[in-house]
């Protein structure tokens, strides 16, 4: 073997000793955390614990309202999230050629949009959201503002997808003298899905995850909510609070915290699976 | 009928063609030669303005479609664009039906009786010699098609239209041999009923299939029409030496 080959073959298998010793890093930090959620929460989660109210400040009992009080948060901020999204990408991604400037003022006020903290998007939705528009703490106000927290970072994903499919498909569709709308709902659309649903399930995982934007503007009340103009408490709040305000419940918290991490461990098998199917 | 007078297209300030004054009678095959980078596809799309879909693209003299102005108010970019069909390089099907790929495009303009619809799709699918082969799975993904089938798919979809003019920008050279001269022959059957203007690196196939060639070159770093005429004249004749040499092999 000559001496610069083997100098070549030392030099990669360095390289991929090196890529391998950061991927298990990485992994491990991953598995240590789910094992440890799991393990520490997952011994306390029974069907009890899913259906019943909490009791003793969250010490005993269940976490059903808080369950519902996040689904209806999330259906609220996907609900505004969908449609505002989708078509921002869309006219990010078609529309804009002739009005680039604006385009790129968009992208640029989204990207900043995307970097501020969620504590900021909860003072905010909570001086805009539950004064300004006298909507209170409520499920409405805490969806809201979620939804304006999750855009900038949907809208960038959704106009990169849309964008990876559109070129020739675009092309296509104006040669063949058809409307935007048709070409972008009915052929780019469906064809950019996949993507779409990736970039949504970053949004949900972000949402779901949120604790600071919702104190502000969706309450931490651990009753049932009413409907969405009543105030609700979030699987993510309802952590916070056993953790950091409840002395001796630790436990709840982390029974709680393993809740969370299965639905998004379920909501990311979902949607890939999707993905998968759509592809 | 299609004639451009000195049009010149260019993108953000570079010109890539200048000055082509060309004619196309009604239901003649031209093909347009010249190698890579000469500006044949931005002739082409300057022709159904598919240019105002660039930013930057800029166009000036005169390009006449049926003797009206394609930039003329008269006439909206989807009227032009309905008239002028128009087969890319890459087949380009959406990712929907066989059947669906003809229909989205004529629901759009209008037509709505299902009846004519399915008429109408395999009137334009025998056309193009392709029901015989999918008219059992009309209802199957256009993308499990073969890329001859996707392209004469193509070719369908915007006969569909019932166009005057077909624009085709290299609508062979992503196709297997055999495929390709599949579409080749589809391309001459056009001959009287459609004005073809097809751009080709293959000049063999420029000079089975059309009637007049019209030959871009790069001079100066910029497309110009350098040779044009009958056919078999150009080929046999050239009388512009850049064109001579490149068709013996010398150039390009």
């Amino acid at each position: 073997m000559s001496s610069s080959l083997r100098r070549l073959t030392f030099s990669n298998a360095l390289s991929a000793v090196f890529a391998w010793g950061c991927v298990m890093v990485v992994g491990a930090a991953a598995c240590l955390l789910l094992y440890s959620v799991i393990v520490a929460g997952a011994s306390q989660v029974n069907w009890e614990f899913l259906v019943s109210e909490p009791e003793d400040s969250g010490r005993a009992g269940g976490i059903a309202p808080i369950i519902l009080s996040t689904v209806w948060i999330i259906f609220v901020c996907l609900l505004t999230t969908i449609p505002l999204g989708v078509g921002t990408a869309v006219f990010l991604a078609d529309y804009s050629s002739g009005s680039v400037r604006l385009a790129s003022w968009i992208r640029t006020s989204l990207d900043v949009l995307g970097g501020v903290p969620s504590i900021v998007f909860g003072l905010f939705g909570n001086a805009f959201f539950c004064q300004a528009l006298g909507m209170g703490y409520s499920i409405l106000s805490g969806g809201l503002t979620l939804a304006c927290m999750v855009l900038p970072i949907f809208i960038r994903v959704a106009e990169s997808a849309i964008r990876n499919v559109a070129s020739d498909h675009y092309q296509a569709a104006m040669a063949l003298a058809m409307s935007k709308w048709t070409t972008s709902f009915r052929v780019i659309l469906p064809k950019a899905l996949p993507g779409l649903l990736a970039a949504l399930t970053l949004g949900l995982a972000r949402a779901l995850a949120e604790t600071a934007a919702l104190i502000f503007t969706s309450g931490y009340v651990t009753r049932y909510p009413d409907s969405i103009r009543d105030s609700g408490r979030s699987l993510s709040v309802h952590i916070y609070d056993l953790a950091m305000n409840v002395t001796g419940g630790n436990d709840r918290a982390f029974a709680t915290a393993a809740v969370l991490v299965i639905l998004l461990l379920i909501i990311n098998g979902v949607t890939y699976w999707v993905a998968r199917r759509l592809q | 009928m299609i004639e451009t007078k000195d049009l010149s297209v260019s993108y953000s300030g570079k010109t890539v063609i200048r000055d082509v004054s060309l004619k196309v009678a009604p239901g003649e095959i031209l093909a347009i030669v010249g190698p890579s980078g000469c500006g044949k596809s931005s002739f082409l799309a300057a022709i159904n303005r598919l240019t105002d879909l660039v930013p930057g693209a800029s166009v000036s003299g005169q390009v006449l479609v049926d003797c009206c102005d394609v930039r003329s108010t008269s006439r909206t970019p989807v009227e032009l664009r309905k008239c002028c069909g128009m087969i890319f390089q890459k087949p380009n099907p959406f990712e929907m039906s066989v059947k669906k790929n003809i229909q989205l495009p004529l629901k759009e303009h209008g037509v709505r009786d299902k009846a004519e619809l399915n008429r109408i799709t395999e009137e334009v699918l025998k056309k193009v010699g392709l029901w015989d082969e999918v008219h059992d799975r009309l209802n199957q993904s256009a993308t499990e098609l073969s890329g001859g089938q996707q392209q004469r798919l193509c070719i369908a979809r915007a006969m569909a239209l019932r166009p005057q003019i077909m624009l085709m920008d290299e609508p062979c050279s992503a196709l297997d041999p055999i495929s390709s001269a599949t579409v080749e022959s589809l391309i001459e059957s056009m001959r009287g009923d459609f004005t073809v203007v097809i751009v080709t690196h293959n000049l063999a196939q420029a000079r089975r299939i059309s009637d007049r060639t019209a030959v871009f070159w790069v001079v100066d770093g910029v497309g110009q029409l350098i040779a044009e005429g009958e056919t078999e004249q150009v080929f046999e004749n050239p009388k512009n030496e850049v064109a001579a040499a490149y068709f013996s092999g010398l150039k390009g």
